[in-house]
């Protein structure tokens, strides 16, 4: 009897390891990213569930004022369009020309009502304007001001269905990306499509980006053409930025 | 063992506990993943700034000679945000950068974990078990001007003391090991959650309390120089002092061998 009352330290440790367990997985019910049986994306999915669990959901980032907007630099792709690139768009190339005024954003997927909209449709939604960093993962970082419809603005306008857990992006140059409801319901994630008091420009994304504040700035994908609300996680396949050794989550 | 009988007659000092030993190897093989990960993310922008913005369109604070992406000039499509002088502006990257950070930053924040539970445990454990109070903390009478200037002294002339290889520690040796456990790592390791766009949203106060998040990763940087130094130094001292019975003393915990 006496040594069953006895709290040895193995016991202490398993109690430890498995009640921070617990705390992880309750505070994170929802479906994580897939880790391929990668120590990396182990790591990756860890460091997902801590935020879930000790940062508040609804926190917002810092908003900056206009005397701090800085210099930007455009990197990745700066024009879907440019015939000289390998994945050159032909479609983005015609759109340009009429300045975006054919261009369409398609919502899809777990929703009510799928549909699309144009520029203007989109710029009828109430809009929120903020100034925020852009976190960029090589280091640098870059102050802007952004204008656009809050996404959970859309997302309620198709009317999301009761399993969406995951709100996917197609872009122009060809990316795929997703982002989970917490991040897609944020009052700071914007479809944005004016930067520093103008229409958001080419190299940044024209018409429209989306803007993910509360993580690296690769997950705020630029050149938007479609949105997919899903239930499974989308890795984007084999050219998607999680099987190329990125990691999905961001937040850092 | 042999040992064992002649150790008997001596002083009983006491050795490295378990709980140093282990997390003294775990911090140690986290903090080599950490420098190397965290010199190939550096790589990727060498550059470094104060406050809360900075890049390749901004002027730099330091700029590290240490990959293709040093001063490369490759940035076309200059446009001015604004109109008049002196408006930010937007600039289109044509270079090919070095970029490896994919695996180097998932590396970085998987080894950073490790450092990070071992060393609250290792906190919580020090302060409860009086491992920091006997071994760590210099006692006030330590503290003397005199005192300090006498073991700088031996130290710069490299008279070092046999070690005993348990925490029997000098004077110097108390400050740099309280300046390591107690400044240096909680300093690396909240500039790097000050790094965070999703920890500093619930946190604010870390990007205050370090002016930024250029400013967090400046002194990110220069408190894992400081950290390289004090490994540099220790490494020299351990095997100044008696190689092997320091890493038999870190190791399996013996204290005499003979």
């Amino acid at each position: 009897m006496k040594t069953d009352e006895l709290i040895t330290r193995r016991k202490m440790l398993i109690t430890g390891v498995t009640s921070v367990g617990g705390l992880l997985l309750t505070a994170c019910s929802k479906q994580l990213p897939p880790t391929y049986g990668n120590i990396l994306r182990m790591g990756d999915t860890f460091t997902y569930a801590a935020h879930q669990a000790l940062i508040p959901g609804e926190a917002l980032v810092k908003e900056y004022s206009h005397k701090d907007i800085s210099s930007f630099p455009a990197t990745g792709t700066t024009n879907p369009g440019d015939p000289d690139k390998p994945n050159s768009s032909e479609l983005y190339r015609n759109l340009q020309r009429s300045n975006f005024a054919d261009w369409r954003l398609t919502i899809e997927g777990l929703v009510a009502r799928p549909g699309s909209y144009s520029l203007a449709e989109l710029k009828g939604f109430p809009s929120r304007t903020q100034i925020t960093r852009h976190t960029c993962e090589e280091g640098w970082t870059a102050i802007g001001e952004w204008t656009g419809v809050p996404l959970s603005r859309v997302l309620d306008a198709a009317g999301m269905l009761p399993n969406a857990r995951f709100v996917s992006f197609y872009s122009f140059d060809d990316w795929v990306d997703n982002i989970d409801m917490l991040d897609a319901l944020h009052p700071q994630t914007l479809l944005a499509y004016g930067m520093n008091g103008r229409d958001l420009p080419l190299a940044h994304g024209a018409p429209v980006r989306l803007r993910v504040e509360r993580q690296l700035g690769y997950k705020s994908m630029k050149y938007i053409q479609r949105i997919v609300v899903t239930e499974n996680f989308n890795d984007g396949g084999k050219s998607g930025n999680i099987q190329n050794g990125w990691a999905w989550y961001v937040g850092i | 063992m042999i040992e064992s009988s002649e150790s008997s007659t001596e002083p009983k000092l006491s050795r490295h506990t378990r709980f140093v030993r282990a997390s003294h190897w775990i911090v140690t093989l986290s903090f080599i993943l950490l420098a190397f990960t965290g010199v190939v993310i550096l790589m990727a922008h060498p550059r470094l700034y104060w406050g809360d913005t900075g890049n390749d369109l901004t002027p730099a604070l330091i700029e590290l000679p240490i990959s293709r992406n040093y001063k490369h000039g490759g940035w076309d499509n200059q446009v001015a945000f604004f109109q008049g002088e002196g408006s930010p502006v937007s600039a289109n990257r044509t270079f090919d950068i070095f970029n490896k950070n994919g695996w180097g930053r998932s590396l970085h924040f998987l080894a950073a974990w490790f450092l990070v539970i071992v060393g609250v445990v290792y906190l919580l454990v020090g302060i409860f078990t009086g491992h920091f109070r006997r071994h760590i903390v210099p006692r006030l009478a330590e503290l003397r001007p005199t005192l300090l200037w006498h073991d700088l002294r031996s130290h710069v002339r490299l008279r070092i003391r046999a070690a005993t290889g348990g925490p029997q520690y000098g004077l110097m040796q108390k400050c740099s090991y309280f300046a390591v456990v107690f400044l240096a790592l909680p300093l690396v390791v909240l500039t790097g959650l000050a790094m965070s766009p999703a920890i500093t949203a619930g946190y604010p106060f870390l990007l205050r309390m370090f002016n930024g998040y250029q400013s967090a990763r400046t002194i990110h940087f220069f408190a894992f120089l400081i950290l390289l130094l004090f490994l540099l130094v220790h490494v020299f001292m351990v095997i100044k002092s008696g190689f092997r019975r320091q890493m038999r003393g870190m190791t399996i915990g013996d204290s005499h061998e003979n």
